[in-house]
């Protein structure tokens, strides 16, 4: 038994000294290459096509036998709709429920890319940077095409803040230009790091669960139960924060500083 | 200094960043509890704003974390 354990150390151990992020490597499954470009089939791509028939399969059984009064499976649904809605109404108002689907679409995407991420032995699609780094892009550019869409060159005037003196504006526009620069890589960011330290937390608690023995062990390994619980919590947090984020900024694209009447 | 040490230091000076976001979530959820002390029936309201704001802090401090790795890809 001790030696067992003491095997299991040295292996662990050497895994470890490759580096705390090798769990999030990708190895291909099937290499395809289509002119140049990589579209090889590893883990990832998979289990974004789990969780894209899961969300489809589940909304679509949710939606396709309404009742008046709602089952478990519709109550979820009903659930999360009025959710996105309430959020959408409160942030960018009525004209914003055409973007319904697409911000109910990311919520529901990377909420479950990150809750099928803390199954062990599958992968977390949202921390791959490229992955939240491609929705961060393509949300602040449909927000910066919709603000000149709907505002013309006037749209500029969102790099300053309204009430600012004119001796301030050589100031306060490069200020503005960083902060709205810098709003792409936040989401991207934020997300990314969140679920890689996330899981990088949870493999060093059991390293030292593993490495410190029976006796004393039992302790790192009852806090990695804590952590799971707050790591599902912090799934449906960044899910929310993401598309809160997401609603926000296209709110500042219809609603040049904020002069809208539906703030409560 | 030894290139190694002076990178294994510069991944523990990024990491120190953690303090300032346990200064941070301390203080949202203490002005959370006074705020709710102060006005129990705003307590929903008031709560997702906290939650928006803890993972704001928190995303902060995971950007220290990013730059230690980044540091770390960099050291052979």
């Amino acid at each position: 038994m001790a030696e067992d354990i003491t095997r299991f150390n040295r292996k662990y151990e050497s895994a470890m000294e490759e580096s705390p992020l090798h769990p999030f490597e990708l190895h291909n499954w099937i290499p395809i290459s289509l002119g140049g470009l990589d579209i090889s089939i590893n883990k990832a791509v998979v289990i974004m096509w789990v969780v894209v028939s899961l969300v489809a399969v589940l909304m679509v059984m949710a939606g396709s036998a309404r009742k008046l009064v709602p089952g478990k499976l519709q109550s979820m649904a009903e659930i999360i709709v009025d959710f996105i809605r309430g959020m959408i109404m409160d942030t960018i108002g009525k004209e914003g429920m055409r973007f319904f689907p697409l911000i109910a679409t990311l919520f529901l995407f990377i909420l479950f890319c990150n809750l099928i991420g803390l199954i062990p032995g599958s992968y977390t699609v949202t921390s791959q940077i490229v992955v939240t780094a491609v929705f961060a892009c393509l949300v602040y550019g449909l927000s910066l095409v919709m603000g000149f869409f709907l505002h013309g060159v006037k749209f500029l005037g969102i790099l300053v803040p309204p009430g600012s003196p004119a001796w301030l504006l050589p100031l306060m526009i490069p200020i503005e230009l960083i902060s709205q620069l810098a709003r792409p890589i936040s989401l991207a960011v934020r997300l990314f790091a969140n679920m890689t330290a996330g899981h990088v937390i949870l493999g060093v608690l059991f390293g030292l669960a593993i490495s410190s023995g029976l006796l004393i062990g039992w302790l790192p390994f009852a806090f990695t139960i804590a952590m799971n619980g707050l790591e599902v919590g912090i799934a449906f947090i960044q899910a929310y924060i993401f598309t809160m984020l997401t609603c926000v900024y296209l709110g500042d694209a219809f609603h040049l500083h904020g002069h809208d009447e539906h703030a409560h | 200094m030894d290139s190694a040490a002076a990178a294994l230091l510069g991944m523990g000076l990024a990491a120190a960043g953690f303090a300032g976001a346990g200064v941070g979530i301390g203080y949202i959820f203490g002005k959370m509890i006074e705020a709710v002390a102060r006005q129990p029936e705003a307590e929903a309201r008031v709560g997702k704003y906290m939650w928006i704001g803890f993972a704001l802090v928190e995303a902060i401090a995971l950007y220290g974390l990013v730059i230690a790795f980044i540091i770390m890809g960099l050291r052979k």
